[in-house]
């Protein structure tokens, strides 16, 4: 089977062109890039996106702390992942890179703070 | 009145790309104004990640692309970074006045670099007909509203026009638990990045109606529904297309004006159809010594770009400034 995406992992946007046997990928065409071909696979197995959002902070020099997964996660978790974030405060200073929440929904992944915050 | 060699208005990613740049190139007299309590201008509100694929080779979220310069700035000592500074007028011999909280001052620049950046299109510039309710923002209003203050600015949103802050915004929106109902493009293609189609639209199902437009918004107090058309090649009605989607939002992405007025003050010919310096070279202006960067400069897609050619603005400042001691 045939199937055409656009891969989304820069903004050239490369129009990949991709045969899926079972489930699996055979052969990516249309990837200017390497990317494009792991792409490819994540979004046929496993579609993936980075969860990027913000956390309330109290007491701190901003309102809200911006925040991101340090790896993408499965798609259908990007509404629960949120439903989290809504529960968190952030109330000491952080710095960029931080962790904010280890293992984040269970997952292999971390949420941390994009920004420095005193 | 305090003389500087080079000062910088803006501290975004241009204007601190081009004092970095102009202190590397042995300017050590740099003053760095900004108006907003922290440096990093547009990219503090900008959470989403897509920022520095070329220059850095890496993704990276607006703010994390942004304290990258920051912790450059603050570890130079030859650049004197006045914060809540606003910059109310300017002359061709580059003197300007600052206002600060609490105080008000005379500035001489040898050189001077304008890192102002842009402002969006508002609804009166769209022509959009129909009722004035509240409801309707420019999109990165409503990122900053949502991700500077944590303001929900509404629950059932349309958004007009298909630029890339539209179509992030409509993420945004979805993610944080409101119902985006379609996007709205007069143009027979999108006008944002084919990429964002994909993560920010069909991720969430969100309709985009391509060769449509917004025939008036309709509503009281608050927005109550938008009346959609088609529209021909020509971009005029379709007789019989229209129809309605209810909401109480409508989001506006309809485009980036450069910010120059303040150059326009001080003489410089401005191009009055994009807002822009009239200009041969990047970043030159009708008066000497005196720069304009980054989107101020012209309205850049990606910050990568903004960055490289503001530290160029940087090099010319420092040579400008080297020739006219
Ligand atoms: S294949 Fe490579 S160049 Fe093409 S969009 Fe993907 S990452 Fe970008």
């Amino acid at each position: 089977m045939n199937t055409r995406m656009i891969c989304t992992e820069c903004p050239k946007g490369c129009a990949l062109s991709v045969t899926v046997h079972d489930g699996r990928v055979i052969s990516v065409r249309g990837n200017e890039c390497n990317r494009g071909v792991h792409f490819a696979h994540q979004e046929i197995e496993n579609p993936k996106r980075l969860l990027t959002s913000t956390v309330c902070a109290e007491g701190l020099s901003v309102r809200m702390v911006p925040v991101r997964t340090d790896r993408p996660i499965p798609k259908d978790k990007l509404q629960e992942g949120m439903a989290l974030i809504h529960t968190l405060r952030i109330k000491d200073p952080v710095n960029i890179g931080e962790v904010i929440v280890t293992r984040f929904l269970d997952l292999d992944v971390n949420l941390i703070s994009t920004r420095s915050v005193k | 009145m305090r003389e500087y060699e080079l000062v910088i208005v803006g501290g975004g990613p241009a204007g601190m790309a081009a004092a970095l740049s102009a202190r590397e190139h042995g300017i050590n007299d740099i003053l760095l104004l900004e108006r907003d309590r922290c440096l990093g201008g547009i990219l503090n509100q900008c959470i989403h990640p897509g920022f520095g694929i070329t220059y850095y080779k890496e993704i990276l979220t607006g703010p994390e692309y942004a304290e990258r310069f920051i912790k450059g700035i603050h570890a130079a000592p030859e650049i004197d970074v006045r914060l809540q500074a606003f910059v109310v007028d300017l002359n061709k011999e580059k003197i300007m006045t600052v206002l600060r909280p609490g105080s008000m001052e005379r500035i001489k620049a040898k050189a001077l670099i304008m890192a102002t950046g842009c402002r969006e299109r508002t609804r009166e510039m769209a022509h959009i007909a129909g009722t004035r309710p509240s409801g309707i923002y420019p999109a990165g209003l409503a990122q900053k509203m949502i991700n500077m203050e944590g303001w929900l600015p509404g629950n059932e949103v349309v958004v007009v026009g298909s630029g890339d802050i539209g179509l992030i915004m409509a993420r945004r929106f979805s993610l944080e638990g409101a119902m985006v109902k379609g996007v709205v493009e007069i143009k027979p293609t999108c006008s944002g990045l084919i990429r964002n189609v994909v993560q920010c639209l069909e991720d969430f199902n969100i309709p985009l109606y391509l060769g449509h437009k917004i025939a008036r918004i309709c509503g009281h107090d608050r927005v109550e529904r938008v009346t959609v058309v088609r529209v021909n090649d020509d971009l005029n009605e379709i007789p019989g297309s229209a129809f309605d989607i209810t909401c109480d939002t409508v989001l506006l992405s309809a485009g980036l004006i450069p910010e120059n007025e303040l150059i326009e003050m001080a003489g410089v010919k401005i191009d009055k159809n994009t807002n822009t310096p009239i200009s041969d070279e990047v970043n030159t202006t009708s008066i000497p010594g005196l720069f304009v960067c980054g989107n101020a400069f012209k309205v850049y897609d990606v910050v990568d770009w903004v960055t490289k050619d503001s530290e160029e603005a940087g090099i010319q400042a420092a040579l400008y400034i080297k020739r006219n001691p």
